[in-house]
């Protein structure tokens, strides 16, 4: 049956590069010297370590423990000694180390007791909850974790799930040869995933430049009786992207604002239903995966690693040319050379790529835009990349966000097109980071307001509270001196000292209350701005429409925002 | 430590190859140009270009620029081939230069060079010298003027006194003269019906420069280096206007077609309001851009005083780009069923 297909805008056709890497079939990578396990290995929370130095660990013991919801356990990749919990340099572009569990194998590779989940018997919660236990993250590169994302919507109902093996990105094979492979386990696990979230379909997208793949995979849905259908996409970058693979098959665009089981479709990567079922079915949590080895290398390879091996390790194995000059984790296109050639692999892994002159040519210099257009025909979710260079250029942060910065997934096409060499990515990316520095600025400085305001608050009331006390005493006194007036008066009238007596106590706490709230407001006063005092009538007025804007954009006290600074400051000399 | 960025593959692209493509396409209309009056029109472009790239070279040396990468761009060489294209070919060569080295200096480095001009550098150049020197930019070489070569580079470079040969008008021009003269005696019919200067569409031989122009425009599109927005909106509004009032007024308006194959409407709707750094980017904007220069165009070549009008029109449509981009920004994807 032809399954109908839509289009995605933009996309583009680099050279795909893959036919060196699957000749050989995948092979088991060798025990490393050492392994550096981080902690934090998928979106969300950094497990806790739960491990430390000179324990014995065996292969699949848990030594990182989920600390929430979004975080997924970490695992020991082989047997052996412990030799530090510590800080270690990272495969990520930002070169800043994270905690690690570093382990020293023991060359046995001894399993800990694996035990199947009984998948049957358990409770959609408990099944998920195994997930997290077992480290399941997708492994398409985004390492969300996975039983975070098997929830379905509960005012949508769930039309599709897709299962990505497009595997759009030049170079990268590690999906293609385990659906080769490995096809019947990632059919079963797509079975978990499917009776987890009670889809109406399911879909398994695969680019059209693999077909051995798509036909192992029919084979198996066909041989496990399931009714997953198998639907060769055309090929072109990115149509393995999460968001547009879900256009090309359902016609159903996600915005960056919105959960994709909002619109009733769930994605995911084929590696992420195979380890789902290695979990399940063998008790096996994640402690590798398949990484293609390839780029500037002799014998390109997709080889079985464990999650920690030292890249350099992994690489050599390929046997890279002497030229090689560095290392890509990840695809040409959305890629990064990683800080230090032994930073560690991880679940996040999928393709080493050596990187020489020779492959990846240096760039020529950066022109300015001509603003030609290419970039936005070539962006895979329509915006316009030459203005937002503009602004991101001028720091112009709104701008950028008007013209929906955050709906970029940084998939390089801008780049790849640009006849200026511009690198357009990296300047979003800059802007993306900016604007989340400024929004734990700002939040900063709103919670230190709040804190101050609450001291303020605390101190004006422990004055009234003394104040009332005083007062209580007075009045006591006061009552204590009238009824000794009454007593010596003997029987006149009893009601009237006693409403005396009522009086001055009310009337000294209310007076007390008034004076307080006076002083506090006098003080909030005074810590307005002091430049705000003279102001021409132009600078008045922009004031003026900012803090309309303010208060449009749901901020209640249009003063908080110019107090804030000052706030700040007086919380900051408090502490 | 490398820190260049991915993506680690690029296309084969480049300023100077997207430049050397305009140049290219350029090149049906100039031959055909060429075999219609003569030579001239290839020394034109050499005094162009050779005025562009000093200018080019001299203001980035005062900005401190890097010579050998901006002058290798092509831009300047673009921008100085259609000044060369739409001046008369026949203009003295200071006429042509001075119009190059403004625009270059003024419409282009001034405000910030490569990228950042917000006018079309060539129509200021066009603007500015027909304003300036309206004479010399209304002298066209009669046409079937046969003249040796040496004899028009005589004339270009001032060595010759500019003979009646060069009274001649383009036929648009001519039009307009003829049928205010006429005052309401002549009617176009009458006028089209003398083949010597109109041939058989919109004036002898010019019906073959802009054929170059459109096939040039054609393969740009194939090629896309340009989107078909602007050339089809500027010809549709085009086609709409000269149309409707030819309808209404044979007599005294021409036929579309006369429009479309005469003066500039094709160059303009190929190589100019395409022009991305002065237009508009979006498609929407695009459209608008194109019909709006198109309607401008128009109303100045057949209502207005100078013999056409596209220069002036791309100029008050180039001031109006940026709001009509702000205004038709695309819906972006997954975002297009909100209001």
């Amino acid at each position: 049956m032809l399954h109908q297909l839509f289009k995605f805008k933009g996309g583009v056709k680099p050279p795909t590069n893959k036919t060196q890497s699957v000749t050989l079939p995948i092979a088991a990578a060798p025990l490393p010297s050492r392994l550096i396990v981080p902690l934090h290995q998928s979106i969300g929370g950094t497990p806790r370590p739960v491990v430390q130095a000179g324990d014995k660990v065996r292969k699949g013991q848990l030594i990182g423990e989920a600390d929430g919801w979004i975080s997924a356990a970490v695992h020991a990749p082989t047997s052996g000694t412990v030799l530090a919990v510590a800080m270690q340099p990272q495969p990520h572009p930002s070169g800043l180390d994270a905690l690690s569990v570093v382990i020293e194998p023991d060359g046995r590779d001894e399993w800990i007791d694996r035990q199947p989940f009984d998948y049957a018997n358990a409770t959609p919660d408990d099944t998920r909850r195994y997930l997290q236990q077992s480290g399941v993250v997708g492994l398409g590169g985004a390492v969300f974790p996975t039983h975070g994302k098997l929830t379905a919507s509960r005012s949508v109902a769930m039309d599709e799930l897709i299962i990505n093996g497009a595997e759009c990105e030049p170079y990268i094979t590690c999906d293609d040869l385990l659906m080769r492979e490995r096809a019947a386990d990632i059919v079963r696990g797509i079975g978990i995933f499917r009776d987890l979230l009670q889809p109406k379909r399911v879909l398994i997208g695969i680019e059209d430049n693999k077909p051995e793949a798509a036909a192992a995979m029919r084979a198996a849905v066909a041989e496990l009786g399931e009714n997953f259908e198998v639907v060769s996409v055309p090929t072109r970058y990115p149509a393995g992207g999460a968001k547009q693979l879900i256009r090309v098959l359902t016609g159903k665009e996600v915005p960056a604002a919105k959960r994709s089981t909002d619109l009733g479709v769930q994605c995911f990567n084929v590696a992420t239903a195979y380890t789902a079922w290695r979990a399940i079915a063998y008790g096996e949590p994640v402690v590798s995966r398949i990484v293609t080895v390839t780029g500037n290398v002799h014998a390109p390879r997709n080889y079985e690693a464990l999650i920690g091996t030292p890249m350099d390790e992994l690489l050599a194995l390929a046997q890279p040319h002497p030229d090689t000059d560095g290392t890509v984790m990840g695809g040409p296109m959305m890629g990064f050379l990683v800080p230090t050639p032994d930073v560690p692999v991880v679940k996040a892994t999928n393709c080493l790529i050596a990187h020489a002159d020779r492959l990846f040519p240096p760039k020529a210099p950066e022109m300015p835009c001509i603003r030609c257009g290419a970039c936005a025909d070539a962006c895979p979710h329509e915006l316009q990349p030459f203005e937002l260079y503009w602004h991101a250029r001028a720091k112009n942060f709104g701008k950028t966000q008007q013209y929906h910065i955050f709906d970029c997934i940084e998939c390089g096409c801008c780049s790849f097109v640009c006849p200026s060499r511009i690198p357009l990515v990296q300047y979003f990316r800059f802007a993306k980071s900016e604007i989340w520095a400024r929004e734990r600025e700002k939040n900063a400085a709103d919670e230190a307001k709040t804190r101050f305001e609450f001291k303020q608050f605390r101190e004006e009331r422990e004055k009234a509270e003394k104040a009332e006390k005083l007062a209580k005493a007075a009045a006591a006194q006061a009552a204590k001196k009238a009824a000794e007036a009454a007593a010596a008066a003997a029987d006149s009238s009893p009601a009237a000292p006693a409403e005396a007596a009522v009086d001055p106590a009310q009337a000294a706490k209310k007076a007390a209350i008034e004076a307080a709230m006076a002083r506090a407001k006098a003080q909030r006063e005074a810590a307005q701005p002091k430049n705000t005092d003279t102001l021409n009538p132009q600078q008045a007025e922009e004031l003026a429409a900012i803090e309309a804007r303010r208060q449009a954009a749901g901020l209640t006290d249009a003063a908080a925002g110019t107090a804030a600074v000052d706030a700040t400051r007086e919380a900051k000399t408090e502490e | 430590m490398m820190t260049a960025p991915a993506p680690f593959l690029l296309k084969d692209a480049s300023v100077s190859r997207v430049m050397t493509q305009v140049c290219l396409a350029l090149v049906p209309g100039i031959a055909a140009y060429a075999w219609l009056v003569g030579p001239a029109v290839l020394i034109q472009l050499v005094i162009a270009s050779l005025a562009a790239l000093l200018a080019e070279a001299v203001m980035l040396r005062l900005r401190g620029k890097p010579l050998a990468m901006f002058l290798s761009d092509g831009s300047a060489v673009v921008t100085a081939w259609l000044i060369a294209l739409t001046f008369p070919p026949l203009a003295p060569w200071w006429l042509v230069a001075t119009g190059t080295v403004f625009a270059i200096v003024v419409a282009k480095h001034l405000y910030g060079g490569l990228g950042q001009n917000p006018f079309n550098p060539a129509m200021v150049a066009f603007a500015t010298c027909i304003v300036s020197f309206p004479a010399l930019m209304a002298q066209w070489p009669s046409v079937g003027l046969q003249m040796p070569l040496l004899d028009q580079i005589d004339i270009i470079l001032g060595l010759a006194p500019r003979v009646d040969a060069l009274s001649g008008a383009t036929p648009l021009d001519a039009m307009k003269t003829a049928l205010k003269l006429g005052d309401g005696e002549i009617d176009v019919a009458h006028l089209l019906a003398n083949q010597d200067i109109y041939g058989n569409f919109a004036g002898r031989g010019w019906e073959f420069v802009a054929a170059g122009y459109l096939i040039g425009g054609l393969w740009l599109w194939q090629r896309r280096l340009i989107s078909w927005h602007a050339p089809l909106a500027f010809i549709a509004a085009f086609v709409a206007i000269s149309g409707a009032l030819w309808l209404y007024h044979p007599a005294t308006f021409a036929n579309p077609l006369f429009h479309l194959l005469s003066g500039g409407t094709m160059l303009g709707a190929f190589f100019i309001v395409t022009d991305p750094v002065s237009g508009c980017t979006t498609p929407r904007g695009k459209l608008i851009f194109g019909a709006g220069a198109g309607l401008l165009a128009y109303i100045v070549r057949v209502f207005g005083g100078y013999p056409d009008g596209v220069a002036f029109a791309v100029l008050l449509m180039n001031l109006s780009a940026p709001v009509i981009d702000l205004l038709t920004q695309p819906r972006i994807f997954g975002m297009k069923d909100e209001s």
